[in-house]
């Protein structure tokens, strides 16, 4: 009986407790959340010590340096992408399995932030021994991309490109075993203006890419209130 | 509680029987459309509308309707080159599926294709599917 009523009381107060943890949820501002919303950074950081003694550095991951040639024959670096925030995937022109329909998610993407030059598109292709740029340009038209600048389709020696998908965090690899002869996961990376990862989601399932489509106006916006600190 | 009467055990037994028979049936049906949704939906689109330039459509297409005859050894060997489709160029080679379907299950995603999405295609046999794999020397007779 005792241990009933403890038991009991337990459960009242964590039903408090839960309700005093819920309840501002319930009650706060909706645009003053939406204005204070951050996207989390993703991937190893690192706590560096300042020399001064001073509070330590937190250093989140962030994208190498790349040099990459898009569909146009151009050749695009990181500085290519300074001061935007980009979405990136990998494919190739050939893939049977997931590309179409991955693409066909991140088309969703362009199509909604294409009036938008501060969000721009990287697609690499994991297979450069076949799609040289003709390949890609072709690619692109046929998947109604006019300008190149927007939305870039890159290649690259095979180990940049497969160094650069473990840095987006992109599973890619060589398997013959699997159609097209690559194996790779669908994921769209989101990048910001400093080259951290600020989400990672899979192209393949359209509540995925949802959350992606939420997300850039919330980068978009950190971006915007950073640009304007900086001024 | 009551005792059951004779009818109910009956009527259960019945309905028991019923559930199970239905099973046999149910095994199945379907079957074209769950094959388009693992073979095919990826490329040409969860409605058939294919991609762009880049992946033909299925949904009223012209191809599908023109090519009755050449469609079963098109799912079982691929195609390659150019194809135009409702008067747009696609050129996407197109692979042979990738586990082995049989003659029946041809057939059925064959007339899944013909009778969705608007299509209103003639539906196929399996001795007409059978008589075209023939053709391009790749009936397995199931």
């Amino acid at each position: 009986m005792t241990f009933f009523r403890f038991r009991q009381a337990l459960t009242i107060s964590l039903l408090a407790l839960g309700s005093t943890l819920l309840l501002p949820g319930c009650s706060a501002d909706k645009n003053n959340a939406a204005a204070t919303e951050r996207l989390p950074f993703i991937g190893e950081r690192e706590v560096r010590p300042r020399a001064d003694g001073g509070p330590a550095d937190t250093v989140y991951a962030t994208i190498p340096a790349f040099r990459l040639t898009n569909q146009d024959g151009k050749v695009i670096t990181n500085q290519t992408f300074a001061g935007k925030v980009y979405v990136t995937d990998f494919f190739f022109a050939t893939c049977p399995s997931i590309c179409p329909k991955m693409q066909s998610e991140l088309l969703r993407v362009y199509d909604k932030f294409k009036g938008d030059p501060r969000v721009l598109f990287l697609s690499h292709t994991i297979d450069p021994a076949h799609d040289s740029i003709p390949v890609l340009r072709d690619y692109a038209q046929r998947l109604g991309i006019a300008d190149a600048a927007r939305w870039h389709f890159a290649t690259a020696p095979h180990d940049t490109i497969f160094a650069l998908a473990r840095a987006y965090m992109t599973a890619a690899q060589v398997d013959k075993g699997v159609a097209g002869g690559f194996a790779h996961s669908g994921a769209f990376a989101l990048i910001d203006p400093q080259r951290r990862i600020r989400g990672v989601y899979d192209g393949m399932n359209p509540l995925e890419v949802q959350r992606l489509l939420d997300d850039l106006p919330v980068l978009l916006r950190e971006v915007e209130q950073e640009q304007k600190a900086a001024k | 509680m009551r005792r059951r009467g004779p009818l109910t055990l009956v009527l259960t037994g019945l309905l028991g029987a019923a559930l199970g028979l239905a099973g046999c049936f149910t095994e199945r049906q379907h079957e074209g459309e769950k094959i388009y949704a693992t073979h095919c939906a990826n490329c040409h689109g969860a409605q058939g509308e294919g991609l762009k330039r880049l992946i033909p459509p299925l949904a009223k297409s012209d191809y599908v309707a023109k090519n009755r005859t050449g469609l079963a050894c098109l799912i079982r060997k691929g195609i390659k080159g150019p194809l135009v489709v409702n008067d747009v160029e696609f050129n996407q080679a197109m692979p042979a599926a990738d586990s082995h379907l049989t003659d029946s299950q041809i057939t059925n995603l064959l007339n899944f294709v013909q009778t969705s999405w608007g299509n209103q295609g003639e539906v196929f046999t399996i001795r007409e599917v059978s008589a075209q794999l023939q053709g391009c020397g790749a009936s397995d007779g199931q």
